[in-house]
């Protein structure tokens, strides 16, 4: 095998992810009413950018073999934070940013340490701290309404030379500086390992707990970004239930798009991004081809359904059906 | 060399006097060791001896609860594997250490990834990776492969490269050639003599006498947690050996063979034309009268496993046909295998993952392939179930505290005995073994070995697969010997002897050079 086989070999379910999404993204894109234009793109940009920084905060966690129901909880957490403290001039502006990550590291870091040194169940511990996290966005913001330090939000939502949606480019800036390096990293390595088999990690020594912390912290750093740029789209702070649930979920389809396994020790956030954009896309497909309101929620289901099966395709080829299992 | 001159030297490694116990059971008790630098040092014992602990607690996977370990003089209890390792412990363990879905080279550079700007040298752990690959003489396997799209033997040999890449001082190898090829374990050998000349001291577990006895320097006994006697190699025979292991007479491992006078014109119970599938196995025609024992032979990985997965109806896309009594048939998964009329049972490699469902109680896992035999309307009949599993406990000697213990606590020899045990309760006619007796201790094989006589002679039609030559001829009444999916070579009675075995395993003629003693 040449190298190129190995590389698309290591890189299939991120592929797999790219290719799902442009599939879809072009059936919706040929069938909007105005095409393939700046305006299309930003707006599709702007609509899966949150969903793609929840569901790298998932992947992260997914890679350790782990699940965080708190992700879209983290995100409310973060929002309702945002609409108080980002805002005024440059320097106060800037340290409510600063707060308003180091809040979403923090939940990841109670996530992470309950999960590694409190040894619950990640499902459990997350849905607990979940609730906590919407508990005291709810606090914050009773009611909808607060503000951001608008020309930020502009400048981060709007479009670099008048084509390019900059949340996309602040998006590509989070992998290179986040994610790349984490997957490069001991730390990164030890992620991956504790994933895919705990003991065998252990017995080469490899640091697990360092690892799975540093994943879970980070989580919560993208999920806050999440919430950040929530704020910048939204203008305002708004605990809700419905919407912080949803996120969590959508995050866990775009994981699974994205070719990241949910047994561990498999895929890239990268992969995730794609997966969101494509979940993203389910729902867009059906307002380009004018479906009625009604139908919508049961022929995304549909929709959704059919691009997580690509996934399982290679099954069908199995001949020893002893690998079904593996 | 002489019993004065092993004490002379000062050795490298030193374990005084230490003790482990799990519960109220003592697995090592008061155990004395010393291992040199430059030597083969092979531990003899069998399972549930003290052997495993013993490397555990050397390998820092577990603390010793008295006693103590000293390297190079020093203090050398470690606290985890990476302690160890850091002081040049090295561990090739029986159960792989390696990481499913990360890359060869991601693999071997674990423990200690080399970084440039505090991130992983991809480049660089590459170098290490082929350098390791090369010294354990495995440069076939590319460093990006992923360790889960390796078969076991070609992971058993990243598993020594990874031990390699760490620069041990001490390598201890644990049951390491178990999954391995004749000609890999070729190559092993020659590793590592060449780690002895340059002066590594080598802890070697293993429970293949003829091993031991190529390789091996001093020998260390074990039984029941204590070490029982060390001697240079060579000085005792092989039944002494044995004898030091299981602590009484060792005789007559195999039960005689029974002669059996052939019916004349009546069909075989199973019957093979032609079998293929895909590229991995080829024209197989064989069959198995009643009460015969069949052994398959020849090196591992050459169809033998996908051949007994096949006839269980494992495998999609066969070609050729089976018959049972003469009849052909066709079946579809092992659901119907093991319905009459095929009434058909399998025993797999590994039980662990195939055999047994480990958390789950000794009843449990009993019944769970004869349930359709103790229920009734989808209810199990308790009583019906009770004198069954009885029945079964009594003929396999299982030893347990308990019906309702799960069976990941029995030990090793017992969990097999209870996979065993599971699939008898169907009463089967055709019976599969797939390596049935691997890290199985001796006294448990030989109670499986007249248990394997014993239901060929009530009538059940066997096949056998080995990897232990010993067993084939044993054993078996024949030998099919399979290469690159094929049967190469069909011996039977006296002419199955490990010189035959050999030489048509590795598709030679005969007159191989047989291993040494």
């Amino acid at each position: 095998m040449s190298e190129w086989r190995y590389w698309l070999n290591e890189q299939r379910g991120t592929l797999t992810g790219l290719a799902i999404f442009l599939v879809m993204f072009s059936v919706y894109v040929a069938n909007h009413p105005a095409g393939f234009t700046a305006n299309v793109v930003h707006t599709a940009a702007n609509k899966g950018v949150l969903l793609a920084f929840v569901a790298m905060a998932q992947a992260l966690v997914v890679i350790t073999a782990g699940i965080d129901l708190s992700v879209g909880m983290i995100l409310v957490l973060t929002n309702c934070l945002a609409s108080w403290i980002v805002v005024g001039a440059a320097v106060p502006t800037t340290l409510g940013v600063v707060a308003v990550l180091a809040t979403g590291t923090i939940c990841g870091a109670i996530n992470g340490a309950l999960v590694i040194y409190g040894r619950l169940q990640p499902i459990v511990a997350t849905i607990a701290t979940g609730a906590v996290y919407f508990g005291l966005g709810l606090l914050l913001r009773p009611f909808p309404g607060g503000s951001v330090n608008e020309d930020l939000a502009d400048a981060l939502t709007g479009r670099l030379f008048g084509v390019i949606p900059s949340s996309l480019v602040a998006l590509a800036a989070v992998v290179l500086i986040i994610w790349l390096p984490f997957r490069k990293s001991v730390a990164g390595r030890a992620a991956f390992a504790a994933g895919s088999s705990e003991p065998a990690a252990f017995m080469s020594g490899v640091p697990i707990r360092r690892g799975k912390f540093a994943a879970y912290l980070l989580s919560g750093l993208l999920a806050g970004m999440g919430g950040l740029f929530l704020t910048f789209f939204t203008y305002t702070g708004e605990a809700a239930y419905a919407s912080g649930s949803a996120y969590t979920l959508w995050s866990i389809a775009a994981v699974v798009l994205g070719g990241v396994s949910l047994y561990g020790g498999r895929g890239s956030a990268v992969g995730a991004i794609f997966g969101a954009f494509a979940a993203r896309t389910t729902g867009d497909m059906l307002f380009a081809f004018d479906v009625d309101p009604l139908w919508q929620p049961l022929l995304q289901g549909i929709v959704l359904m059919i691009a997580v099966s690509i996934g399982s395709l290679a099954l069908l080829r199995v001949r020893n059906r002893l690998d079904w299992f593996q | 060399m002489a019993m004065s001159e092993i004490q002379a030297t000062s050795p490298l490694f030193r374990m005084e006097g230490v003790s482990k116990r799990y519960g109220g059971v003592r697995a090592l008790e008061n155990a004395h060791l010393a291992v040199e630098a430059g030597r083969i040092h092979a531990i003899l014992g069998e399972n549930g001896a003290g052997k495993s602990t013993l490397i555990k607690i050397m390998a820092g996977v577990v603390a010793p609860d008295e006693g103590r370990m000293l390297l190079d003089g020093q203090d050398a209890t470690f606290r985890s594997p990476a302690g160890a390792s850091a002081a040049g412990i090295a561990c090739v363990f029986q159960e792989l250490s390696l990481i499913p879905d990360l890359s060869v080279a991601d693999n071997i550079a674990i423990a200690n990834p080399p970084r440039r700007f505090g991130l992983i040298d991809r480049r660089a752990q590459r170098a290490i990776a082929e350098e390791a690959l090369a010294r354990a003489g495995a440069e076939d396997i590319h460093p990006r492969t992923l360790v889960k799209d390796l078969p076991l033997s070609r992971r058993q040999m990243v598993e020594i490269a990874k031990a390699l890449a760490s620069g041990p001082r001490i390598l201890i190898l644990d049951e390491a050639t178990s999954a391995l090829t004749a000609g890999d374990v070729a190559k092993v050998f020659a590793v590592l003599k060449g780690l002895r000349s340059e002066g590594l001291a080598l802890l070697y577990i293993s429970h293949r006498m003829h091993e031991i006895a190529e390789l091996a320097d001093t020998c260390t006994v074990f039984r029941n947690g204590r070490n029982v006697a060390s001697f240079s190699a060579g000085s005792r025979t092989n039944s002494e050996v044995v004898e030091m292991m299981i602590g009484r007479e060792y005789s007559n491992i195999f039960p005689p063979r029974q002669k059996r006078a052939i019916e004349q014109g009546r069909a075989p119970v199973l019957e093979c034309r032609s079998l293929g599938w895909s590229d991995r196995l080829r024209d197989i025609s064989f069959s198995v009268g009643e009460g015969e024992v069949v052994g398959l032979g020849g090196l591992e990985g050459q169809g033998q496993r996908l051949l007994l997965l096949a006839l269980f109806g494992v495998l999609r896309g066969m070609t050729g046909s089976v018959l049972i009594d003469g009849a052909p048939v066709a079946i579809s998964d092992p659901a119907a295998a093991r319905k009459p009329p095929h009434c058909m049972a399998l025993i797999p490699e590994d039980r662990k993952t195939e055999g047994l469902m480990l958390p789950m109680t000794v009843r449990e896992n009993l019944s769970f392939a004869a349930l359709d035999r103790v229920s009734r309307g989808g209810v199990i009949d308790r009583a019906k179930e009770e004198q069954l599993i009885d029945e079964m406990l009594r003929l396999l000697e299982i030893k347990t505290a308990g019906l309702d213990v799960p069976v990941g606590a029995l030990s090793g020899g017992n969990q097999q005995k209870v996979v065993i045990a599971k699939w008898l309760m169907r009463k089967p006619r055709i019976i599969l073994l797939n390596d049935p007796t691997r890290g199985i201790d001796v006294g448990t094989k030989q109670e499986l070995y007249r248990l394997l006589r014993q239901l060929a002679e009530t009538g059940a039609a066997i096949v056998f697969y080995s990897t232990d030559y010993d067993e084939l001829i044993g054993c078996c009444d024949r030998v099919l010997v399979l290469y690159d999916g094929r049967i190469v070579r069909e011996l039977e009675g006296d002419e199955i002897s490990e010189r035959a075995l050999i030489a048509s395993a590795l598709n030679v003629e005969a007159g191989h050079e047989g291993t040494a003693a």
